[in-house]
């Protein structure tokens, strides 16, 4: 598959072939939540919030010269990590190769469990909010042609 | 002193298959016992011959099968009355769980008994479980639940219990409470708040889930009108749950759910219900999990409860002193006595972050809310690292857990 989701995947792959020990990859993840532009504090309510049972994550949508843009925050280090890889490989990409997109560098890089139903990290359903907000543009898109 | 010595602990360690295991190619330290209790081989095994042997539905066949498996599935109610000094058999009710045990007393007693403004009276930490059905059930009699705060070390605060047993908050007709926090382990006095409570006339109903599988509870000596328990707590397989009432209790009440042998006689003019424990026992019930049920009651009593509770309050003591040489640490729930159940939180750390880490390191413990959500508001926390124990927790695997709170502590506190 081609495409800018696809290309910024295999990127993330590669950058995460660098560790061995499941203590670095998670290390890398942190820093890399750490590095994260938060919401914008209006976008801090329940109303953007996506409930997880042990984390929480809020998720900012916009659209920005046709593409969308996420922006994204959580309470715990690693859950953050992983918002913000998610924002790094769909945010600013085309709407529809977001809703097509089946996101299996997780798999590649071993964090694929993080977006397990049963994780209940809150992961899940940002993943899901995104693709939502994703095909809900693409649709409006179409429509005004 | 201890309750046992290091050769009984390894003896008993090698009953329990699933020790052998690891996790992320480490020696799996299984600290989350009091979400769920691990089968020794007796229980195992004895759900598996009755599956190669006995596999049929009970009470309803004249077939030696049929017959056969009855006698295991009533055994379990016999072992089971034996086992918490209940007066009959009848006032052991099988169910599928705690929950749903708690379930059908709100179903049966609640909606018999309460109307609209009186009070259920639980614990500010009680289990979800404990406190849900009870809403919902309010939401059909108008009555409320009312919490009993808790003081800062989770102990239950008496002065205030007293006032709200007086009707401040409105006519209590059912106080349904946790003996043992799930959360932070505290044990509450509940022996002597059942007698304040029925020298007023109020109803009374105990979650034994992390009680019941820790030391010896005495029906007789409680006194109260319910108990609520689950197997799989307990070292037997998951679906058992046991509801104890008291037999005239029990007799009073209506079914809840509809059936297969909970009735007398069915006819379109009306049906009529057969007596207590079985008209509470709708459907076919979880005839092999009994199997294990039994066994495992058998390897409890044969360790001894006495033991269990005095190596459980050895493990509490010595997690406690370790754990609290750790920077950062602070250990909520820290009232005694307690039953095998330790929590806290790190400084600046998420539970959830936290928990990960252990993981990665072979530890199961619980992070979270433990189900009890209002609890941890309480706290002001999003919720705790639990560390829970059995008779098979060892020293060893309490430092094992240390040392990995302090690389957690190294790694996301930079301390």
């Amino acid at each position: 598959m081609s495409g800018i989701i696809a290309s910024r995947e295999a990127e993330i792959v590669e950058e995460f072939s660098l560790f061995d020990e499941w203590l670095d990859k998670y290390q890398h993840l942190i820093e890399m939540g750490q590095k994260l532009t938060g919401v914008d504090e209006a976008f801090r309510t329940d109303a953007y919030k996506v409930k997880g049972c042990q984390s929480q994550v809020w998720l900012q949508p916009g659209i920005e010269n046709g593409l969308v843009v996420f922006r994204a925050d959580s309470d715990a280090a690693i859950t953050k990590g992983l918002v913000a890889l998610m924002v790094r490989v769909l945010s600013g990409a085309p709407a529809v190769e977001i809703v097509a997109s089946p996101l299996s560098f997780l798999e590649a890089i071993g964090l694929r469990e993080h977006l397990s139903p049963t994780r209940s990290n809150g992961l899940v359903g940002m993943v899901k909010q995104m693709k939502l907000y994703a095909a809900a543009y693409a649709s409006q898109e179409a429509s005004h042609g | 002193m201890s309750a046992f010595t290091p050769e009984e602990i390894q003896a008993l360690r090698s009953r329990f298959p699933i020790l052998g295991r690891t996790v992320h190619g480490k020696p799996l330290v299984y600290l989350d016992n009091a979400a769920t209790s691990q089968m020794p081989n007796s229980v195992i095994e004895a759900v598996r011959e009755f599956d190669r042997t006995k596999h049929a539905n009970v009470h309803r066949g004249v077939h030696q099968l049929s017959q056969e498996a009855t006698d295991v599935h009533e055994g379990s109610r016999d072992r089971l009355a034996k086992f918490l000094n209940a007066r009959r058999r009848e006032e052991i009710v099988l169910t599928r769980g705690c929950t749903e045990s708690i379930n059908l007393v709100a179903n049966t007693w609640g909606r018999q008994n309460l109307r609209s403004k009186d009070v259920v009276l639980v614990s500010q930490i009680e289990h979800h479980a404990n406190i849900v059905p009870w809403q919902l059930i309010g939401n059909q009699t108008g009555s409320t639940v009312v919490p009993i705060p808790v003081l800062d070390d989770t102990s239950l605060d008496q002065d205030a219990f007293l006032k709200l047993l007086e009707g401040a908050a409105g006519p209590v007709k059912l106080l349904a409470i946790q003996h043992v926090s799930n959360a932070f382990g505290t044990i509450h006095p509940v022996v002597e708040m059942i007698r304040l409570a029925r020298a007023r006339g109020i109803a009374t109903l105990v979650d034994g889930a992390q009680s019941v599988p820790h030391f010896a509870v005495d029906v007789q000596a409680l006194d109260c009108d319910f108990l609520v328990f689950s197997g799989h707590k307990m070292h037997a397989p998951t679906g058992t749950g046991v509801l104890y009432g008291k037999f005239e209790v029990l007799d009073a009440l209506g079914p809840w759910q509809g059936g297969g042998d909970m009735i007398d006689k069915v006819s379109f003019s009306g049906t009529t219900f057969h007596e207590v424990p079985y008209r509470f026992e709708a459907g076919t019930p979880n005839f092999t999990a009994a199997a294990g049920f039994t066994a495992a009651l058998d390897f409890l009593e044969e360790v001894g409860m006495e033991k269990i509770h005095d190596r459980d309050t050895e493990l509490v003591a010595y997690a406690h002193q370790e754990l609290s040489t750790v920077p950062g640490l602070k250990i909520l729930g820290t009232h005694l006595p307690k039953a095998g159940v330790v929590s806290f939180v790190l400084d600046g750390i998420h539970p959830y972050d936290a928990g990960m880490f252990l993981d990665q390191m072979g530890i199961a413990v619980r992070t979270g809310h433990h189900c009890a959500q209002p609890a941890m508001e309480r706290f002001g926390v999003p919720g705790t690292i639990r560390a829970s124990f059995a008779m098979f927790t060892t020293e060893t695997e309490i430092d094992t857990l240390v040392e990995g709170v302090r690389r957690v502590n190294k790694i996301l506190g930079g301390r």
